[in-house]
């Protein structure tokens, strides 16, 4: 299908690029990207990629928009407070650009759903604020051989990976399995600068667009950390040796999802 | 010996274990921390046979959740 005219200026500054060209951004309209999480992380990656013209974005989240929200989860207004988060985000993303048909998923992930979520995606982003879940998308994604980014934010921190299969480690390559809960803050209990979100909902956003577009190098078998206090960027290489990984490793021991025990303070709130 | 910790180059004494070098660096929640020498990983519950050697080079890989909420 030819770009249409509107399409053309809309586009213009993506089509100029040599990586992109028309041919690029008829594979972004054609590309389907699952965000779970509308939330700090997600809220800029869905921007970016309804911007960007990805044809198919899925988003799920089962909460509500909440006043503490605003802070950093921009695809939410004051105006959407009380509104479920996927059906906000839908109206932003829409308003935003009519090329992109949203799907919204208002339902907590599990280990009985997220398989028939994923199935249909070519790239899944985790905007997810706990370790249950990021665990659990991990392990579909390694079982689906579905690609995905990882990412967490705390504080004045975050950090970003991302997984292709047969190209690197997995996230349960470097974390085993989740710490027991409340071990370790979420960002509720310790708190982030909402612009944290921002670096790196879009960073996330970028791995998914390089990876439609096929170009560049993508995040794989490194684990990128950023210290905004310290405004440092780290690209630290993961050990490459896959085959002992309890999930994506050559003889896994998880061969069925697990829904991991929730903090209770933090609500499951994707 | 010199080893790199994150990055950073560090003159540490002969025979540093890695849970040591925990210590040393004040790692926030040891019991959560990956740790990897020259791109491998340590088993965790091995940090206090994990010798360090000169020219070592150590990172501490952290949980970090966040993002939804
Ligand atoms: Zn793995």
């Amino acid at each position: 299908m030819a770009l249409s005219n509107e399409q053309i200026e809309r586009y213009s500054r993506h089509i100029i690029l040599k990586e992109v060209g028309a041919k690029g951004q008829k594979k972004l309209l054609g590309a389907k990207v699952l965000i779970i999480g509308a939330g700090g992380l997600g809220a800029p990656a869905a921007m970016y990629l309804a911007a960007a013209g990805v044809g198919t974005i899925g988003i799920a989240d089962a909460d509500e928009v909440d006043l503490s929200n605003l802070q950093r989860q921009i695809i939410h207004q004051t105006k959407d407070v009380g509104k479920p988060k996927v059906q906000s985000a839908k109206e932003t993303m829409e308003a935003m650009n009519p090329d992109v048909n949203v799907i919204t998923y208002h339902e907590f992930i599990n280990s009985g759903n997220i398989l028939d979520i994923i199935k249909d995606y070519d790239f899944i982003i985790d905007g997810t604020d706990n370790f249950p879940a990021k665990f659990l998308i991990n392990d579909a994604c390694v079982m689906a051989k579905k690609p995905f980014s990882h990412a967490g934010i705390i504080r004045f921190q975050g950090q970003l990976m991302t997984y292709v299969p047969g190209q690197g480690p997995c996230y349960r390559c470097v974390f085993k399995e989740p710490p027991p809960k409340d071990a370790v803050p979420t960002c509720k209990q310790a708190g982030v600068i909402g612009a944290m979100g921002g670096v790196i909902g879009s960073l996330q956003a970028m791995e998914a667009v390089k990876y439609i577009l096929g170009v560049g190098e993508l995040l794989t078998g490194y684990l990128l950390t950023y210290d905004a206090l310290k405004m440092q960027f780290r690209k630290v290489k993961l050990p490459s040796d896959t085959h002992s990984c309890a999930v994506c490793g050559d003889h896994p021991s998880i061969t069925k999802l697990i829904d991991y025990e929730q903090a209770e303070c933090d609500g499951v709130g994707l | 010996m010199k080893i790199t910790v994150a990055g950073v180059s560090k003159e540490v004494k002969d025979g540093l274990t890695v849970a040591q070098l925990v210590i040393d660096e004040n790692v926030e929640m040891p019991q959560y921390v990956t740790v990897t020498v020259n791109d491998d990983f340590v088993e965790s519950g091995t940090f206090e046979q994990a010798v360090l050697h000169e020219g070592d080079s150590v990172e501490f890989l952290y949980f970090m959740g966040g993002g939804a909420e």
